[in-house]
């Protein structure tokens, strides 16, 4: 494991995201290990590549209806990048939903290749800036479950969801 | 209700919430903030970026508006809340919405789009959970970032409980959210609508980033097909790169959290399909996402501060709350007491003359003490103090005076016959001082009668309840006059700056500093030098304080020409030199002053750390003592100067870390003012009375300080240097 992918796991655990680590031929099944059902999701090729197989082999529904949605306890998406000194996952914005299956869920499963996570934010941003410089676009940079301290204290679970599990995809030997 | 009465309330009702809430983001901040190797450096960026980007911000807004426009958005540009309200009132009714929901935004706040929009029917709900309470509560926010700090978790269950009265009454914060967030989920799926604010936006792609933590910014954008985003014009910076420090700082300033849960990066419209949320038939992605954008923004004001050579800073603020949380008045008071109409804390002395006026800024400005404790900790170096500093001449100027006749004895200074009387007498308080000198000590006594301190507190608001300073008939300079250096062959030569309070008053502590210096070799003098034009500076008198640092400009030039150092017992005047006069006398004569002053035990360290032998000093021979620094020395970073000499002197020294003792100068003086400093010197006293510290003899650097620990705690404490004093 890389000095990147090292942090990037410290500061998930910082954050109290779980971490788990595949490879190509593993990631379907820590998918299946780190659900809860009802499960929705992205299909992954869109990182990961066709080779990384398909949520199909999972109980995860794709392309869900929104009443799907709304009933799933979790979303399963990829992640563009992932930035090391921060625990921050960078989400795409699509046109497949994946804001929707990521917010509107209670456990968000996190799909990242190891390859793309960068060493800090100064890298990530600068990496932001000449994607949507060159083809525009948007991003959610999150670090960690949705929270809040507004009622009196910390309560993690506000808006979005209350849980973060991270599957860190290394290229396979 | 009198501004006493109006703070006492504030205290007693909301002060518990505010100082925990408050001093927890602070602490949080030191700790995140602590976390980046290159804080500094960050900090530096973000402040050049926002002054790049405010010099261009024609050019800048222009390219916003054109790319905005080519991504399919429109963009609006409003003169003021009315036009703002007219467009955004329009939007809404073209998209024929009966609900509005909306994240954060204080911008919205500012124009009060709500009410706006609400005469027009519509439904609108605030989706952050604390602006939520506050909307169910009819309350006002208190503060800029978390607004609803000054609700305890109780306060919420029973106005949730009353308001709602669900089944099972709710008790825990966990329940109180799960409550929140189940209610609003259903409104904003059922919402045409989303106003969201933005914290920054990019000109070369129209991105724009939304730092929250609650997910329902993203929500309010994804969940409807209309995003109105409101904003204030100063909010673009040139590129997406940008951003980078303002990601690292904002958090970790703000509530001392190392990023927020979410910094969304928006190019709207965004490509998220809009569904329907009750069907359950058609696929997510089989949606269409036919969305429209609209970016509003504001001037209001704005662009008149961009000319205004002193509020211009203003329009750097990335409101991260960072002067609220570190500003002792703020941690008593919260937004209620220390804000205007939209902004709180310090920066909203700027913010809120720029919007509203100095009427508005004038209601909440003096609680700025000047102690610039926010100076540090603004991650783009705003020199918030001077705002305040700003503001109040310009108020003391539009403000009638009464009176005139009580003061006139007292304040020679006749370009400042705009400052009301009491800022007049505090503002002058070198004539006072002489004037008590020489006639002390009678003038002590005639000034303790119960007749001089009713006609005080009537004529000039000084409240009864404090002691005043003791004026001592020899002074300082009387009593250097009168002995001879016991340095022959000395290793360097200094002035040592004859404060106002040293010199007059605390002349002790001036005698142990000539003692101290001698002892460690050095020519010491004390000549006549005026006094810093802290006094007046504090009360918003900056003529007569650049008047003041003029002269003691001309005064110490020839010393500091004859090679002399420049020594200063009293942290506050050695502030000026340091920080205020650069903007105060030109730069050169700044620089010279600033270069060859030190703080004394700053000397005193630098001179043991270059070979004198701190054995010629006292020493403690392991004493226990408390060490209270003071607000203006420790945002200079000498605080640890003292600390370091004094252990290496062999005293065992604890410090405090409260931002600010509460006396402040004059401020604790004044009536109005009177209870909340002694409630901000509360926490400095349960410091100075916890367990192992209680049985310490106290030293405090600061004049002010020295008076508020006195009235604070039975010990007597001392300046540090008559510790050290052979």
């Amino acid at each position: 494991m890389g000095k990147t992918s090292a942090a990037f796991e410290t500061s998930l655990d910082e954050l109290g995201v779980t971490v788990t680590t595949a490879d190509e031929r593993t990631v379907t099944a820590e998918i299946t290990a780190a659900i809860t059902e009802p499960a929705v999701g992205v299909e992954l090729d869109e990182t990961l590549g066709a080779s990384a197989g398909s949520l199909a082999e999972t109980p995860v529904v794709v392309d869900p209806t929104p009443a799907a949605l709304r009933d799933a306890t979790t979303g399963v998406t990829e992640a563009t990048l992932g930035v090391g000194d921060y625990g921050s996952l960078v989400l795409s914005m699509t046109g497949r939903a994946s804001e929707l299956v990521s917010l509107f869920v209670n456990r968000h499963v996190v799909v990242v290749r190891a390859a793309d996570v960068l060493p800090d934010m100064d890298a990530t941003i600068q990496s932001l800036h000449e994607r949507f410089n060159r083809a525009g676009g948007s991003a959610i940079v999150a670090t960690g479950p949705s929270a809040t301290a507004d009622m009196g204290e910390l309560v993690k679970g506000a808006h979005g969801p209350k849980t973060v599990h991270v599957i860190v995809v290394e290229e396979a030997e | 209700m009198s501004k006493a009465d109006e703070l006492r309330h504030l205290m007693r009702t909301e002060g518990a919430a505010i100082a925990e809430n408050t001093q927890g983001f602070n602490d949080g901040r030191y700790d995140s903030v602590a976390d980046l190797e290159d804080y500094e450096e960050l900090k530096q960026a973000a402040r050049d970026i926002k002054e790049d980007a405010i010099e261009r911000l024609p050019e800048l807004l222009d390219e916003l508006t054109e790319t905005v426009e080519e991504t399919g958005g429109s963009v609006y540009i409003a003169d003021d809340a009315a036009d703002a309200n007219a467009y955004i009132r329009e939007v809404v009714d073209d998209r024929d919405a009966d609900r509005v929901v909306k994240s954060k935004s204080m911008t919205s706040e500012e124009i009060e789009v709500n009410e706006a929009l609400e005469a027009d029917g519509v439904d609108v709900v605030e989706t952050d959970l604390g602006e939520w309470v506050l909307q169910v509560a009819d309350e006002a926010p208190s503060h800029i970032v978390a607004p609803a700090i000054h609700k305890s978790r109780e306060s919420i269950a029973e106005l949730f409980n009353e308001q709602f009265d669900p089944e099972e009454p709710l008790e825990t914060a966990e329940e109180l959210t799960h409550f929140a967030r189940e209610k609003l989920g259903e409104q904003i799926i059922d919402a045409e609508v989303g106003v969201t604010g933005a914290n920054f936006v990019s000109a070369d792609t129209g991105t724009m980033a939304l730092v929250t933590s609650e997910g329902n910014a993203r929500k309010t954008v994804a969940a409807t097909d209309t995003h109105v985003a409101v904003a204030g014009v100063e909010k673009v910076v040139p590129t997406v790169a940008d951003l980078h420090p303002f990601v690292e700082l904002i958090g970790r300033s703000g509530t001392g959290q190392d990023i927020t849960s979410y910094v969304s990066l928006l190019t709207p419209p965004v490509e998220t399909p809009v569904v329907d949320f009750t069907d359950d038939e058609t696929p997510l992605s089989a949606f269409d996402n036919d969305r429209a954008f609209h970016l509003v923004l504001i001037d209001n004001g704005r662009l008149a501060m961009r000319g205004d050579d002193q509020l211009r800073e203003t329009l750097y603020c990335i409101r991260c709350s960072a002067c609220s949380n570190s500003c002792a008045n703020f941690q008593s008071v919260g937004g209620h007491g220390f804000g205007g109409e939209t902004y709180s804390g310090g920066i909203a002395t700027g913010w809120e003359a720029g919007i509203e006026g100095l009427d508005v800024a004038g209601e909440f400005n003096d609680l700025c003490t000047g102690c610039s404790r926010c100076v540090n900790a603004c991650p783009v170096g705003i020199d918030i103090p001077w705002i305040n500093t700003v503001v109040r001449d310009r108020i003391n100027r539009e403000t009638d005076t009464s009176a005139e006749w009580l003061v006139d004895g007292l304040t020679p200074d006749e370009e400042d016959e705009g400052a009301p009387l009491q800022k007049r007498f505090f503002g002058n308080f070198e004539t006072a001082a002489k004037l008590g000198s020489a006639t002390a000590p009678v003038s002590n006594w005639l000034a303790d009668t119960t007749v001089a301190r009713r006609a005080m507190a009537w004529g000039l608001g000084i409240d009864p309840r404090r002691d005043l300073p003791t004026f001592e008939r020899e002074t300082l300079r009387d009593w250097v006059a009168a002995r001879d250096s016991v340095v022959t062959d000395p290793d360097r030569r200094a002035v040592l700056y004859p404060d106002l309070y040293t010199n007059y008053v605390q002349v002790e502590r001036g005698k142990a500093a000539v003692s101290v210096l001698e002892a460690l070799g050095v020519d010491v003098v004390v000549p006549d030098v005026p006094s810093s034009g802290r006094a007046p500076l504090s009360q918003g008198m900056v003529a007569t304080a650049e008047d003041h640092a003029q002269r003691v400009s001309e005064a110490l030039g020839p010393y500091i020409e004859d090679g002399r150092d420049v020594v200063v017992i009293e942290p506050s005047d050695h502030a000026m030199f340091q920080r205020e006069y650069e903007k105060l006398v030109d730069e050169s004569t700044f620089t010279d002053l600033a270069e060859h002053s030190y703080e004394v035990l700053e000397y005193v360290y630098g001179l043991v750390e270059n070979g004198a032998d701190a054995a010629a000093l006292s020493t403690g021979d392991g004493a226990e003592i408390a060490y209270h620094s003071h607000c203006q020395q420790r945002t200079l970073g000498l605080e640890a100067h003292t600390a370091a000499v004094l252990e290496q002197c062999d005293y065992d020294v604890v410090t405090s870390d409260v931002e600010c003792c509460g006396m402040a100068g004059s401020f604790g003086y004044k009536s109005d003012y009177y209870e909340l400093s002694m409630d901000v010197g509360g926490r400095l006293r349960d410091q100075l009375e916890a367990d192992g510290v209680d049985d310490r003899p106290v030293v405090a650097s600061g004049t002010s300080c020295l008076e508020q620990i006195d009235a604070l705690l039975e010990r007597h404490p001392r300046h540090p240097v008559e510790l050290l004093a052979p």
